[in-house]
């Protein structure tokens, strides 16, 4: 035994010289090729998947336009990704609105103005935190199940049973799914922002001694209508982010159910750090 | 009426097809078979334009995919697929009458409902599994469904993959004698991709072996166990040896 274990030692040596040799030898160009290579493959595939997103977008919108419209595909696209997210995104705000008027108060008391819990708990949840906590919440719940969905029909051959069957698949699968987010998004919004106050004015009156009604009448005085348009805008671009990446990682699954898992991970990593990016770019526009 | 020429597809770096030429005439009935790998079920994603190949045409009739509108093109056919591909979220008349219900010549849901029951009786199954959804169906009311699904707008082709795969001799003798009587009776052309030996004797007119990416065998179903082409000889007898390469 000692003297194979010897023998290892002795082989794997001299196959790292040999190593070593190899790469003192290998030219200005090769060695440059070894580090840069796979910087460069890397961009490559970046640009290429970039490349592929903007022409999906792009048939997507022109589907959008051109008939036929299936309605009826729209509509349980909009109850199931719209009306069935209402729970988590409204209890994601109540949670949300509760936590940052207790963060407000105990900040606020460090310089005597704990009167801007109000004002400040609006505005956060309706500019920042309704769209962004919505938007990502919508994204675990929906951009997973779309990509989990169509990739499961991909692999399945259901995708191309609907092209066979003369149907276009991103007319069919997409444009309702798409066109449902984008427009349930703001709605859901609309509704978290409303229930953020609420759970802002639940914990500000009970734990916090706030009047009820002078904290209401702050919170309505406070707020101006681009306050609440700029977090609607958000949403809906949050909701065709979450819709696009979900159909475009399921169409562009493969390999069985390995293939799906992936694309549903991918879906959800890149629709919310897209929401994240988003959301920075359209503050700065509304800032 | 389906004419095949030179078709090439190459996916990462290995050709798959090289060179693929084929005639199929109106109301024939052309089984493709071949090993697993070889190219029959790309050939036919070709033929269908699920898949563009690399080069050479395929035409019908004279028209070429490039002459018409893909969804045109696509409305004169109908395709069995090899695990049903059903939708999931549709039940099972949903499913059969989904190209009557959305096509070009859509119909009521009334009449589309009437027209899957037809075929369902046509394929063997009752009418009453109409409300059932693909999961509370067997492999061999799945198939039979997709089959009701593929004969339901009358098409002029009817493509089969792998029809008898996945089921018990019993079941594959049933689809195959459903499928040579739907096809003499519609008087339609179809291709059977297959490498089952009864689904090609029951359903064929033609054969075509496909082998290394080419066609390696083209000839009438009489014709076949008189050939001396050693590579269908070695397919047919499903020998280890030969000029057909098995990797152990």
């Amino acid at each position: 035994m000692k003297f194979l274990l010897a023998l290892e030692i002795v082989i794997s040596g001299i196959i790292l010289k040999f190593n070593y040799i190899d790469l003192l030898n290998m030219t200005a160009l090769k060695a440059i090729s070894f580090v840069f290579g796979p910087v460069g493959r890397s961009t490559i595939n970046l640009l290429q998947t970039i490349g592929k997103i903007l022409i999906f977008i792009f048939e997507t919108l022109s589907h959008c336009l051109r008939p036929p419209f299936y309605f009826k595909e729209f509509f349980s696209s909009l109850f199931n990704i719209g009306y069935l997210s209402l729970p988590v995104v409204g209890l994601t705000a109540l949670f949300t609105g509760g936590a940052l008027a207790l963060q407000i108060f105990s900040g606020g008391a460090r310089f005597n103005a704990e009167s801007v819990v109000p004002s400040i708990v609006a505005i956060g949840m309706v500019r920042e935190l309704g769209p962004v906590l919505g938007g990502l919440m919508v994204a675990g719940r929906v951009a997973s199940s779309i990509a989990a969905e169509i990739g499961t029909m991909k692999v399945t051959e259901q995708i191309d049973a609907l092209t066979t069957l003369s149907t276009h698949p991103i007319k069919y699968l997409t444009v309702p799914r798409v066109l449902a987010t984008t427009i349930s998004l703001p709605i859901l919004v609309a509704i978290g922002d409303v229930i953020g106050i609420l759970g802002g004015y639940l914990v500000a009156i009970n734990r916090l001694d706030f009047n009820g009604s002078v904290y209401l009448t702050n919170t309505i005085n406070f707020l101006e209508i681009g306050d609440i348009t700029s977090g609607l805008i958000k949403a809906s671009v949050f909701g065709f982010i979450v819709a696009i990446m979900g159909c475009y990682h399921g169409q562009n699954s493969n390999g069985g159910a390995q293939g799906v898992g992936k694309a549903t991970i991918n879906a959800v990593v890149s629709s919310s750090v897209l929401i994240l990016t988003a959301n920075y770019l359209l503050t700065e526009l509304f800032f | 009426m389906i004419s095949i020429k030179e078709i090439k597809k190459t996916f990462n770096q290995v050709q798959v097809l090289k060179g693929v030429n084929l005639d199929i005439a109106k109301g024939e009935s052309m089984v493709i078979i071949g090993g697993s790998g070889t190219g029959k079920s790309v050939l036919l994603k070709i033929i269908l334009g699920l898949i563009k190949a690399d080069s050479g045409k395929v035409s019908l009739e004279g028209q070429t995919l490039s002459d018409i509108s893909h969804e045109k093109f696509l409305d004169r056919f109908g395709m069995l697929f090899q695990g049903g591909a059903l939708f999931d979220s549709l039940n099972v008349w949903q499913n059969i009458s989904f190209r009557l219900l959305r096509g070009k010549d859509r119909i009521n849901s009334k009449d589309a409902r009437e027209i899957a029951e037809q075929k369902l009786q046509r394929v063997g199954l009752k009418p009453e599994i109409a409300e059932l959804f693909p999961s509370e169906l067997s492999g061999g009311m799945q198939k039979r469904v997709g089959l009701a699904r593929a004969i339901a707008s009358n098409p002029e082709i009817i493509f089969f993959d792998e029809p008898t795969t996945g089921l018990d001799p019993i079941m594959a003798t049933v689809i195959n004698e459903l499928i040579r009587e739907i096809v003499v009776e519609m008087g339609a052309t179809a291709i059977t991709i297959t490498h089952d030996m009864k689904s090609v004797r029951a359903i064929g007119d033609k054969v075509a072996l496909i082998h290394d990416g080419i066609i390696q065998w083209n000839g009438k179903l009489t014709e076949l166990e008189k050939s001396s082409n050693p590579y269908l000889i070695q397919f047919l007898n499903g020998k280890s040896k030969g000029p057909i390469e098995t990797t152990r």
